[in-house]
C-alpha cells in the first residue's frame, strides 16, 4: 500500500462517514456542517487525483454557495437550537432499499467493467490542465455546444428570477 | 548568504538525509516545517501589525497612540496578548458546543491557509498551484463558513444578525473580487500566482489602475473592515457574530481579521505590485522578500488609512454599492480587458504599446463611469419647510384642542 492509497483511504473513510452522519443527524444545522464535510472529503479525493481545477471548483460551487445558501435556509425557517421532529419518515425501509440497489448495482458495473482494476494513468508534469480545459470549452470540436447551452440556461434563470421577484 | 531560507531548507534536508530518513518522508517533514514557520510568522505579524493600526490610528485621529510600555510603545501589543490569555472562557447556556468552539479556528486557518500560495521571493513559495488565484477563493468560503458557525452556534439573537448580515455582504461582494481577479490573469495567461508575479514587466496596476481598486473595495468587505463592518456594528447589533466569545476565543476572531486585512495587503502586493519584483530581487531572493513586504505593508496600509477614514455606511446602501455600481463596473472593465487584449495580440503589439491601450483604457473607463454617474445620480432635494414658530400662542392652540 502506498502513500497515495491510504490518503485515498483517509478521505474516503472521511467523506462516507460524513455523509452518513449527514443523513442521521438530529440536527439540521448539523446535517449542513457534516455534508460540507463530504463535499470536501470529495475535494480531497480530487487533489489525489491531480485534478486541482476540479477540486478548487468543488470547493468554491458546493461548499462556497451551495452549503452556505442551505445553512442561510436553515437558519430562517427553523429553530435551529432546539431541534424537534423525526428523523425519518415512513419510507425510510425503501429508500435504503433503493439506496443499497443502487450501491450493489454501481458495483456490478465498476467489476464488469474492469474500472476496479485499471491503474491511474500517469500524466505529465507539464501538462497545464487549467487551459486545456479552456481550450476544450470552446473548441466547435469538443465541448463548445455544452458550455453554451448552459450559458443560457443560467442567463435564462436569471432573468426569469428578476421578472418573478420584480414588482407589478 | 544571498538566499539565507533556501540554504536552511537545504541544511535541514541534508540533516534528516542524513538520519537515514527516505527522501519522501524528509519533503513531507519540510512540507510541515514550512507550513509552521510561515503560519507562526503570520500570527507574529499580527502582534505587530495591532501595534501599527493604533500608532496609525492614533496620528490619523490626532493622537499619540500606545506610548507607555516599552519604546514608541511597542510592547503595548505584548501585554494585550498576556491579558487576553488570562481572561475567563465563557459559553453561553444553550450553545451548541463543537461549532461554537470550531469557529474562532476556522476563521484564523482559512486565512492562513492563503499564505501556503503567495510567492514571498523569488525562490521562497508553498506551492506553485496552477489555479492559485481560484484557490484564493475557495478558502475564502471557510472564512464566511467560521462567521457562519460563530453566529448560529452561540444562541444569541445578536450573533445571528450579524451572522445573517455577514451572508449578504461576503457573497454580494465575491463576485467583483472574483471579475477583478481575472485582469491580472489575462494578462499573465495563468491562474497561478508566480506566473502571475514573473509576468509583471510593468506592474499590473499600470494595465489595470481600476481592477486594483475594485479588488481593493471588494477586499475590504470581504475582510469586515469599515467602512464594511456591519455584521459587527457596536451601535445596531452590540458586536455581531462574535458577542458570545471571551479570552482568546475572541482572540482568534480578532487575529484572524488582522491578518486577514495583511493578507489582503499580499494579495495586492503580488497580483498588482509585482510581488517580489525589485531592482537584483532575481539575483538577491532576500531582497524580493523585503520588497514583497514593503509593497504588502504599503497594501495593508491603504486598508486601515480607508477604515479609519471613513464612516460605516448602512445595509442597503452596502447592497446597493455592490449589485449597482461594482459588479457592472467589473463587468464592462472584464469584457473591454478582453477583446482589447485578443485585438493587440492578433496585431502583434509590443509590451509598452499593450501596457499603455490598457492604462488608456481603464482611464476612458473611469472616466466615462463618473460622467454616468454625474447625469443620473440626482442630488438629494433639500425639502423646502415654511417657517413655523416653535411655541404656539395660547389662544390659536385652544380651538384645535379636543374638549375633553
Amino acid at each position: 500500500m502506498t502513500g497515495m492509497d491510504s490518503l485515498f483511504l483517509i478521505f474516503a473513510v472521511i467523506t462516507l462517514i460524513s455523509a452518513f452522519l449527514v443523513v442521521t443527524t438530529k440536527n439540521l444545522f448539523h446535517a449542513a456542517l457534516w455534508l460540507i464535510m463530504t463535499l470536501f472529503g470529495v475535494a480531497a479525493i480530487y487533489v489525489l487525483l491531480n485534478a486541482f481545477y476540479l477540486a478548487v471548483i468543488q470547493v468554491i460551487v458546493y461548499i462556497g454557495a451551495i452549503a452556505i445558501l442551505m445553512i442561510f435556509a436553515i437558519m430562517l425557517t427553523q429553530r435551529v437550537m432546539n431541534p424537534s421532529g423525526r428523523i425519518f419518515n415512513k419510507n425510510w425501509i425503501i429508500a435504503a432499499l433503493l439506496g443499497a440497489f443502487m450501491f450493489i448495482g454501481l458495483v456490478i458495473i465498476s467489476m464488469q467493467t474492469g474500472a476496479s482494476k485499471t491503474t491511474l494513468p500517469q500524466i505529465s508534469g507539464q501538462l497545464d490542465t487549467v487551459s486545456e480545459l479552456g481550450q476544450a470549452l470552446v473548441s466547435p470540436n469538443a465541448y463548445v455546444i455544452p458550455f453554451e447551452v448552459a450559458s443560457v440556461l443560467l442567463l435564462a434563470a436569471l432573468i426569469g428570477a428578476i421578472f418573478v421577484s420584480r414588482k407589478r | 548568504m544571498s538566499d539565507p531560507i533556501n540554504l536552511i531548507a537545504n541544511w535541514l534536508q541534508g540533516l534528516l538525509l542524513g538520519l537515514g530518513l527516505s527522501v519522501g518522508l524528509t519533503k513531507i517533514i519540510l512540507s510541515f516545517v514550512g507550513a509552521v514557520v510561515v503560519a507562526t510568522i503570520g500570527m507574529l505579524t499580527v502582534i505587530f501589525l495591532i501595534w501599527l493600526e493604533r500608532k496609525i490610528a492614533g496620528r490619523i485621529q490626532d493622537r499619540l497612540g500606545p506610548n507607555r510600555a516599552g519604546p514608541y510603545g511597542l510592547l503595548q501589543p505584548f501585554a494585550d496578548v498576556i491579558k487576553i490569555l488570562t481572561k475567563e472562557y465563557t459559553t453561553p447556556d444553550g450553545a451548541d458546543v463543537v461549532v461554537y468552539n470550531i469557529a474562532p479556528i476556522m476563521a484564523v486557518a482559512s486565512v492562513l491557509l492563503i499564505w501556503a500560495v503567495i510567492p514571498f521571493a523569488s525562490t521562497v513559495v508553498g506551492t506553485n498551484l496552477n489555479v492559485g488565484v481560484l484557490y484564493i477563493m475557495a478558502v475564502g468560503a471557510f472564512g464566511l463558513l467560521s462567521i457562519l458557525m460563530a453566529g448560529l452556534s452561540s444562541n444569541n439573537k445578536f450573533a445571528l444578525l450579524g451572522a445573517f448580515r455577514s451572508v449578504a455582504q461576503l457573497i454580494s461582494y465575491e463576485i467583483p473580487m472574483v471579475v477583478s481577479l481575472l485582469m491580472p490573469v489575462i494578462f499573465a495567461r495563468s491562474m497561478g500566482l508566480v506566473d502571475i508575479v514573473e509576468a509583471q514587466m510593468p506592474w499590473f496596476i499600470i494595465l489595470s489602475p481600476l481592477a486594483a481598486l475594485i479588488f481593493i473595495i471588494a477586499s475590504m468587505a470581504e475582510v469586515n473592515r469599515a467602512p464594511f463592518d456591519l455584521m459587527e456594528a457596536e451601535s445596531e447589533i452590540v458586536a455581531g457574530f462574535h458577542i458570545e466569545y471571551s479570552g482568546m476565543k475572541f482572540g482568534m476572531f480578532y487575529v484572524g481579521e488582522f491578518l486577514h486585512v495583511f493578507t489582503v495587503g499580499a494579495l495586492v502586493a503580488t497580483l498588482f505590485l509585482g510581488g517580489w519584483r525589485g531592482p537584483w530581487a532575481e539575483q538577491y531572493p532576500i531582497l524580493g522578500l523585503i520588497y514583497f513586504y514593503i509593497k504588502t505593508f504599503v497594501g495593508y496600509f491603504i486598508v486601515a488609512w480607508v477604515r479609519l477614514t471613513v464612516p460605516r455606511i448602512r445595509i442597503d446602501q452596502m447592497l446597493d454599492f455592490n449589485w449597482k455600481f461594482l459588479t457592472p463596473l467589473s463587468l464592462v472593465l472584464l469584457i473591454i480587458t478582453a477583446v482589447l487584449d485578443r485585438v493587440l495580440v492578433l496585431v502583434n503589439s509590443e509590451r509598452w504599446v499593450y501596457s499603455l491601450v490598457m492604462f488608456l483604457a481603464n482611464i476612458l473607463i473611469i472616466w466615462a463611469t463618473v460622467e454616468v454617474l454625474k447625469k443620473t445620480t440626482s442630488k438629494p432635494k433639500r425639502k423646502e419647510f415654511p417657517m413655523r414658530p416653535v411655541a404656539m400662542a395660547p389662544e390659536t392652540s385652544t380651538s384645535t384642542e379636543p374638549s375633553s
